[in-house]
């Protein structure tokens, strides 16, 4: 008999990690939650949101912020922590790389952004005139993927790189300059010109626009693309550094 | 013989401390090879080293004829976790399934979980085991993928006599089928019971490599102990300590010391020869600043 196929240790570790996750749904409901608390509370009480344009780009900033804060905490110290336990190093001596472990990660990640963006876009159609139209769809959903793809990166960089509390501190502190550098809680256009200035070049502006421009049609300006590849790059990197050098706890 | 895993003039350093300093070491198909030490002495570093988890900082290690941190060369590789890191949440079977959905021929669940003692616990989540069923899950999942050689760091740490016998049988039976296992252990009775080969590492060092019968017939594992004003240098003195007038000797040959004493015209009294057990034997060559005479033990270079 041959050995495991990717495919097949890609889908064993992809539902080993979630049955894991299920089972203490605490860990994940602040994260799940937290955008739509946003909405409920800054939001929805505003005069914008009667205004359809500035409802639904609002909404869709908190959707990347979403993808940010798993990106960040599961990823990151999710990460960390999974690599400080015993278990973790038993994982290793197995006969599997790290593809299918990394895979599993981004698809359980996806699976609960996805769980968080329910109850965000519920009480964005319900409470707000936000609207996303059936045909904005997918190219919203493709946005978030790209939005999130620098955001991974940097959040597994910080897990491999980092122990638990270290993964913590950065998490946290990146948390929210990415979140109001970006335009992640305030749009962009109240920023005074010089925080335009640094904002543009934030992986999280240019995921904010692409996902604003798929949801409302808005324009994209051009460095977006080119800010998005330069973080993925930059990410990428860190990330696969990160990994290699690994070696789980800095201990004997 | 087939050199399962072998690790060639090896150095680990962690920042300013060496935790083993240039090994070499040849695990061959079919032994049972206990390796034995002191806490720290470096026998985790080794295992972690074969099993992938480290690279050296100089020298080089093998398995199945690659580099260990290649997945590929770790199919034929069983190892255990440590049972406090079986994740408390997931049950006996997922535990095993998912150890299992890595290898290309598993044994079936059923079967291993009755290997080792733990029919009837399938649908239990681990953190709801005891801890010698933990330990006893632990270290049968590094025989789910039928693997040619196994790694078990201090296996039976923490288990009352009955399940350390279970356990030890269950290592029996892998070696009867011809498998090949590296055991670490501080406890000598466990090597004693299961191994052939025995390698005892201290301070980072192969400080003895021998069948079990050699290793036996060479350790100082005879206590001489007399009362003497003075004492000259005695040859087949493996280690000795000293308070006033009384005299503590450690020798292979407590035959020879005495006709030396004899020979010398020492003036000793209350002279007593005892057979240590191999454990203190063992204690006495791995206690920090003993120094052994090479002649004295196997050598390690073979």
């Amino acid at each position: 008999m041959s050995a495991p196929t990717t495919a097949r240790l890609i889908r064993v570790h992809t539902r080993y990690q979630f049955t894991e996750t299920v089972r203490i749904p605490v860990a994940v409901i602040g994260t799940m939650l937290f955008p739509s608390l946003s909405l409920l509370f800054f939001v929805v009480p505003q005069p914008f949101a009667h205004d359809p344009a500035a409802a639904t780009a609002a909404t869709a900033q908190l959707a990347v912020f979403a993808v940010m804060s798993v990106c960040l905490f599961t990823y990151g110290v999710g990460v960390a922590e999974d690599r400080a336990l015993p278990w973790d190093v038993y994982l290793r001596t197995l006969p599997v790389g790290p593809v299918p472990r990394l895979v599993g990660r981004l698809l359980n990640g996806l699976a609960f952004v996805a769980l968080g963006l329910v109850p965000l876009v519920l009480i964005a159609g319900l409470l707000t005139a936000a609207t996303l139209p059936p045909a904005r769809l997918a190219a919203t959903a493709a946005a978030l993927l790209v939005a999130g793809v620098p955001l991974f990166a940097l959040g597994v960089s910080i897990g491999y790189a980092l122990s638990t509390k270290a993964a913590l501190a950065v998490a946290q502190s990146l948390l929210l300059p990415l979140a109001f550098g970006g335009g992640l809680f305030l749009p962009p256009d109240t920023f005074p010109a010089w925080l335009d200035a640094i904002s543009t070049w934030l992986p999280t502006r240019a995921g904010r626009d692409l996902v604003v421009s798929a949801t409302t049609g808005a324009g994209l300006p051009g460095t977006t693309l080119l800010v998005l590849a330069g973080w993925t790059l930059l990410g990428g990197s860190l990330a696969v550094w990160a990994y290699r050098r690994d070696e789980g706890r800095r201990f004997r | 013989m087939e050199v399962l895993a072998r690790t060639v003039d090896v150095t680990r350093r962690y920042g300013s401390v060496t935790a083993l300093d240039r090994v070499s070491l040849d695990v061959r198909a079919g032994e049972l090879l206990g390796l034995l030490g002191p806490n720290g002495a470096g026998k985790t570093t080794l295992v972690q080293l074969l099993a992938g988890l480290r690279r050296p900082t100089s020298g080089s290690v093998e398995l199945f004829g690659g580099d260990p941190r290649d997945p590929a060369r770790r199919r034929r590789l069983g190892t255990t976790p440590q049972e406090t890191g079986l994740p408390a949440t997931l049950r006996v079977s997922e535990v095993v399934e998912f150890a299992a959905a890595h290898f290309a021929d598993p044994v079936p669940t059923g079967e291993l979980v009755a290997r080792f003692g733990l029919a009837g616990l399938e649908r239990r989540q681990t953190g709801g085991l005891s801890g010698g069923q933990r330990r006893r899950l632990a270290v049968a999942v590094a025989f789910v993928g039928r693997p040619d050689l196994v790694l078990l760091d201090e296996p039976t740490v923490g288990l009352d006599v009955e399940a350390r016998h279970v356990l030890w049988d269950a290592v029996r039976a892998f070696r009867a089928g011809g498998g090949t296992v590296v055991l670490t252990s501080h406890h000598l009775d466990e090597v004693e019971a299961l191994a052939e080969r025995v390698v005892v590492i201290a301070e980072g060092r192969v400080r003895v490599d021998g069948t079990l019968a050699e290793v036996r017939s060479q350790v100082p594992a005879r206590r001489v102990r007399l009362r003497a004003a003075d004492l000259p240098e005695l040859a087949g003195v493996e280690r000795g300590s000293r308070h006033g007038d009384r005299y503590e000797l450690w020798t292979a040959d407590s035959d020879a010391l005495v006709r030396e004493l004899v020979e010398a015209h020492v003036p000793f009294r209350d002279l007593e020869v005892a057979t240590a057990s191999l454990e203190e034997a063992f204690l006495a060559l791995t206690s920090a600043g003993v120094t052994t005479t090479p002649s004295a033990v196997t050598p390690v270079s073979r």
